[in-house]
């Protein structure tokens, strides 16, 4: 373990604005130092702009952004200490990929060109060729091996593996798990292919149209989901008064997610009354609670709960 | 793998207590550590570390500094006392349920779990008898 355990970010009333359009919206956000965080979002969610102001390549219409307690805006300190990788790559496209590990490397004091030099045999990568001429997947991993040899306090990867084969993406979550544990630091992993990820997390950041919908730690909020399947009138009657995130239904049988921990008195109830009750995979948990249907009219978790006169 | 209900690290947790209580996992017996059960299990160390430290608040493994962790002596014993606690509601129960929606008569379970003891009984070897000792 090295004594910095990574950067932490802190986000408070940042708003982002591109002309009418709001990419962030007044939002407040705490990463912890350390953690592998994953941030997850729908496609304009917010995600990028808040990997850009985060690695300061902006800054914010209004509000704060701090990197390891200062702002990262121009910020000599912080600077080399934040590796922002996107899908795009963000690397030099018309240099080898040599001269791009030698950029790098001079840019970045944490810079491991060992490490580097196995990722590209893993990726089988080839030093001589350029990222202008490689496929989606080679780019990618290309992209992958700089964020991962920068060893980065804070490493920002952005759907840097969206374009890599299964296969290979199953290399680099072996890769970034070792080197992680090898050298803590902090890495925030965004990502549509939840279910592939979500056991890497620690915490998890949601972003809904510019704003956190959530901030949790990856194992409780998992715990938040549950089915509740059977016979259509107890399905309803033990959710109801509970936060339902989706409905399905098939003849008299009915399929109902709720949030919120079941104590072991709801367990027992369930099971008194025949009713099956099930996981619900953080993906899942996600395509629900971003449901543009849920947005405008959804109730708020306790909307339903009595209050005493 | 821990794909059940509750949280990743109660599943580990649940997953270490089933070896020791099996015998798989003996007193005195160092058990994986957080970083090799992160990467065999491709999860997260802390979702590792939450599990064991609940088994070594638990009494179920100790910490030896520097070196790892292992099984706690008497371990076995007192998870064997607390499932024991549990089973009939746990196990039985649900087994009384689902004979009564199949309409399965009392007695054929009765003389399936005969069955079965006697066969478990024929080959098991001595190593386990402790646990009839305690009876």
């Amino acid at each position: 373990m090295t004594a910095t355990p990574g950067y932490g970010v802190t986000l408070r009333g940042v708003t982002q604005r591109f002309g009418d359009t709001v990419a962030l919206d007044g939002v407040d956000l705490e990463i912890r130092p350390g953690t592998i965080t994953g941030l997850l979002g729908r496609n304009g969610s917010g995600k990028t702009t808040l990997g850009s102001l985060v690695a300061a390549f902006r800054r914010p219409t209004s509000g704060q952004v701090l990197v390891d307690g200062e702002d990262p805006w121009e910020n000599e300190r912080t600077a080399p200490g934040v590796c922002l990788v996107r899908e795009s790559g963000d690397v030099l496209d018309e240099d080898r990929l040599r001269d791009n590990l030698d950029f790098f490397a001079g840019a970045r004091p944490t810079f491991d060109r060992a490490f580097a030099a196995e990722l590209m045999d893993l990726f089988e990568l080839d030093p001589k060729s350029k990222p202008s001429k490689l496929s989606r997947g080679k780019k990618s991993a290309f992209g992958i091996t700089i964020g991962l040899a920068s060893r980065a306090p804070l490493t920002v990867l952005d759907e840097v593996h969206l374009g890599l084969d299964a296969p290979s993406r199953y290399a680099f979550y072996d890769a970034l798990l070792a080197d992680y544990l090898a050298h803590p630091r902090t890495i925030v992993l965004s990502s549509h292919l939840i279910e592939e990820i979500e056991r890497l997390l620690e915490d998890v950041v949601v972003l809904d149209r510019g704003r956190v919908l959530l901030t949790q730690d990856a194992d409780s909020l998992r715990a938040e989901g549950v089915s509740v399947t059977g016979p259509q009138d107890a399905v309803d009657a033990f959710v109801a008064g509970r936060t339902v995130l989706g409905t399905q239904r098939l003849g008299r049988t009915a399929q109902v997610t709720v949030r919120g921990g079941l104590t072991d008195a709801d367990v027992a109830r369930a099971r008194a009354t025949g009713l099956d009750l099930g996981p619900v995979p953080l993906q899942d948990l996600f395509v629900h609670l971003t449901d543009p249907r849920r947005r405008d009219g959804a109730a708020p978790a306790h909307a339903e709960s009595e209050v005493l006169p | 793998m821990f794909d059940g209900r509750d949280p990743v690290y109660l599943q580990i947790a649940d997953q270490i207590r089933q070896d020791v209580l099996s015998g798989a996992l003996a007193a005195e017996e160092q058990v994986m550590s957080t970083t090799q059960y992160a990467t065999t299990f491709r999860i997260n160390p802390a979702t590792a570390a939450k599990a064991f430290n609940q088994l070594v608040d638990e009494g179920v493994l100790y910490k030896r500094r520097g070196v790892g962790m292992f099984v706690a002596p008497g371990a076995r014993e007192r998870l064997v006392a607390e499932s024991r606690e549990s089973f009939f509601t746990d196990t039985v129960d649900p087994v009384a349920e689902a004979a009564h929606v199949l309409n399965i008569p009392v007695e054929d379970v009765v003389a399936r779990l005969r069955a079965r003891a006697a066969h478990l009984a024929a080959t098991t070897d001595t190593t386990t008898t402790d646990t009839e000792a305690a009876r």
